[in-house]
């Protein structure tokens, strides 16, 4: 009991230091269960990566066996050779740099404009489409996926990265979070340039498209990270191996290879965490905003 | 004399008409600013999201292989899968994974976020934070080509260290059981972090006075976690619950990879399902019913959320 009271008297004091971050002290463990718990939850998080980022440095023969060392006996490159071989990574790659790229782009430059409209431009049945393209945000990819699916056979567009880009560009999730945005800048912005005689243009790209670049950056991280990573929908529109994406050239070099090489497939998926690693150095806390951002509604 | 009082009227009416003029010429500005602004966005979700869903509830009603023309079969698509074996028991599957794994989910994530959330130096919780979202940002595809190695049945790591401990090798992938379970650990491993994140969110807006004042009434740990800490992030739990919820109702990427569904139907989902049938078998109408068999589980959870959150839920 005396513990537990010195625990929330120190918490306290410490909270008082550091604004902003409370402190709880519900529980007070002995200091060591606690951290221990978190010691393993972080070598169960970590540790598969490790693993594998290991196993494709290891030699061969050695990747096939069960040995716990996490360190190879020697660094052997030859599996990342090996998969550059036995696939046209080069491809891959740029096929999703394309893809990813078109869809972050494409997504922060519509998401801007929309939001921006919804947010600052007043017009009759503003609110009731606005409902409309929230509603979309409900309904799961795979209803819409057949029929969208024809509608690019259609348009002759079946088998092509395009397949891909276009319908992934429209964004209602970054629509929404580019309005509540632009919600947060103050309206006296708009009244003041429209004042000095500046127009609807004028006033979205000297004034409020500058100040809305860091909410752009949260919808192109998110496009980023969702579309380089994504595989059903590259399953489904693409045919031919060069269309394919690089999650979709992975799984099937991995049903084409069995377990005989699998430190070759390993390198490929190490290969293909490189940019969300990326991601994850630089775009961190934008990341972790724009993701839970969606709960907030 | 008469048209002495008349001049300034005059002037004002013209002025009244060029500032007229003026607002009718803005209110044009805008609206064409408007229609090109909204234009992308509104056509593309029209396009490739609205219609879709109207084509999709249309489709269920025909029978269609793209190759012949499209025919009128009313409810039919909806009775073979109320009947089809495989279409129930991928329901079935896809409802007791979405039990098991999110159970495992919020319970991992909101204990993990608990022991962030408490007192410690700020650099440890930023690494911890770190950590825990992590897997978040891979693709789930490479994460089930990383995980069908580490339980491999043979080589791989998990069994060894089992075996470290006495337990015989798992055959992961030839068993029912193992199967189901290696699926829900490896969905859960990349998507705790998700809720761990919304946790970390309603802990930190739990006022510290609130445990103060119930220290001091002599309330112990755990008293503390279930009077207090649960009932005042009860509107983060039912978030994270329905938003896990939805989320793992749509499992794909994993079984499809690790398991193609196998052995037997043991781990099919509904997604899966919706894919096989409409890719495969190329039964597009089918696979547009199952569609929306699932989109209706889905809108049940939300409208359940709504429900909740007005009666149980506690808003400070």
């Amino acid at each position: 009991m005396t513990t537990k009271t010195t625990a929330v008297e120190s918490a306290s004091s410490k909270a008082s230091r550091t604004p902003g971050i409370p402190h709880h002290a519900w529980y007070a463990p002995s200091k060591l269960g606690k951290y221990f718990i978190l010691l393993i939850g972080t070598l169960l998080t970590l540790g598969p990566v490790l693993w594998t980022i290991s196993t494709s440095l290891r030699p061969v023969t050695e990747s096939l066996g069960a040995s716990a060392n996490l360190i190879p006996s020697s660094l052997d490159f030859g599996s990342y050779r090996e998969v550059f071989e036995q696939v046209d990574m080069k491809l891959l790659i740029l096929n999703s740099v394309l893809v990813t790229a078109a869809c972050a782009i494409g997504q922060m430059i519509t998401a801007a404009m929309a939001g921006y409209v919804f947010a600052k431009v007043d017009f009759r049945g503003r609110n009731a489409l606005f409902a409309i393209v929230l509603a979309t945000m409900m309904v799961p990819m795979q209803v819409t996926i057949v029929p969208v699916f024809m509608l690019i056979r259609g348009m002759g567009l079946s088998d092509t990265l395009l397949a891909l880009i276009l319908p992934a560009i429209p964004t209602a999730f970054g629509t929404f979070l580019m309005r509540q945005y632009f919600l947060g800048l103050p309206d006296e912005l708009s009244e003041a340039a429209q004042i000095d005689g500046a127009g609807p243009w004028r006033t979205f790209f000297s004034i409020f498209a500058p100040l809305a670049t860091p909410g752009m950056a949260i919808v192109g991280i998110l496009a980023f990270n969702y579309h380089w990573n994504e595989f059903f929908r590259p399953l489904i529109m693409t045919i031919s191996e060069e269309n394919f994406t690089l999650p979709l050239g992975l799984v099937s070099l991995q049903g084409n290879m069995g377990t005989g090489s699998v430190a070759t497939v390993l390198a490929g998926v190490v290969i293909s965490m490189i940019p969300a690693l990326g991601v994850f150095m630089f775009g961190q806390r934008t990341l972790r905003e724009g993701l839970t951002a969606g709960s907030h509604r | 004399m008469s048209a002495a009082p008349v001049e300034p009227v005059m002037s004002q009416a013209i002025e009244l008409d060029q500032a007229e003029q003026d607002t009718r010429r803005r209110r044009k500005q805008s609206r064409w600013f408007a229609t090109l602004f909204l234009a992308p966005t509104v056509i593309g979700i029209g396009l490739f999201t609205v219609i879709p869903i109207i084509a999709s509830f249309v489709l269920a009603f025909f029978e269609w292989d793209i190759i012949s023309n499209p025919k009128f079969v009313g409810l039919a698509n909806f009775t073979d899968i109320a009947t089809d074996p495989t279409v129930r028991v991928s329901f079935l599957n896809t409802i007791l994974f979405v039990i098991a794994a999110v159970t495992l989910q919020l319970a991992v994530a909101l204990g993990l976020a608990v022991l962030v959330q408490s007192k410690m130096p700020n650099f440890m919780r930023s690494f911890f934070r770190s950590v825990f979202f992590f897997p978040l940002i891979l693709s789930a595809a490479s994460v089930s080509i990383m995980m069908s190695y580490l339980f491999n049945q043979n080589f791989g790591l998990v069994n060894h260290f089992l075996g470290k401990v006495g337990i015989p090798a798992v055959p992961w992938l030839n068993s029912e059981t193992g199967a189901i379970v290696m699926i829900v650990l490896v969905y859960v491993w990349q998507n705790f972090g998700f809720s761990f994140l919304l946790f970390l969110g309603g802990l930190a807006s739990v006022p510290k006075e609130v445990y103060e004042a119930s220290s001091m009434d002599g309330a112990s740990g755990w008293r503390q976690f279930w009077q207090i800490t649960l009932p005042l992030i009860s509107p983060t739990m039912l978030v994270a619950s329905v938003m896990a919820i939805i989320a793992a109702l749509q499992i794909f990427d994993q079984p499809y990879v690790i398991t193609r569904g196998g052995p037997g139907d043991a781990t099919r989902t509904a997604v899966m399902v919706i894919y096989e049938s409409a890719f495969q078998q190329l039964r597009f109408g089918r696979a547009s019913a199952i569609g929306i068999v699932l989109t209706v589980l889905i809108m049940l959870v939300t409208a359940l959320q709504f429900r909740l959150s007005r009666r149980f839920v506690f808003y400070s």
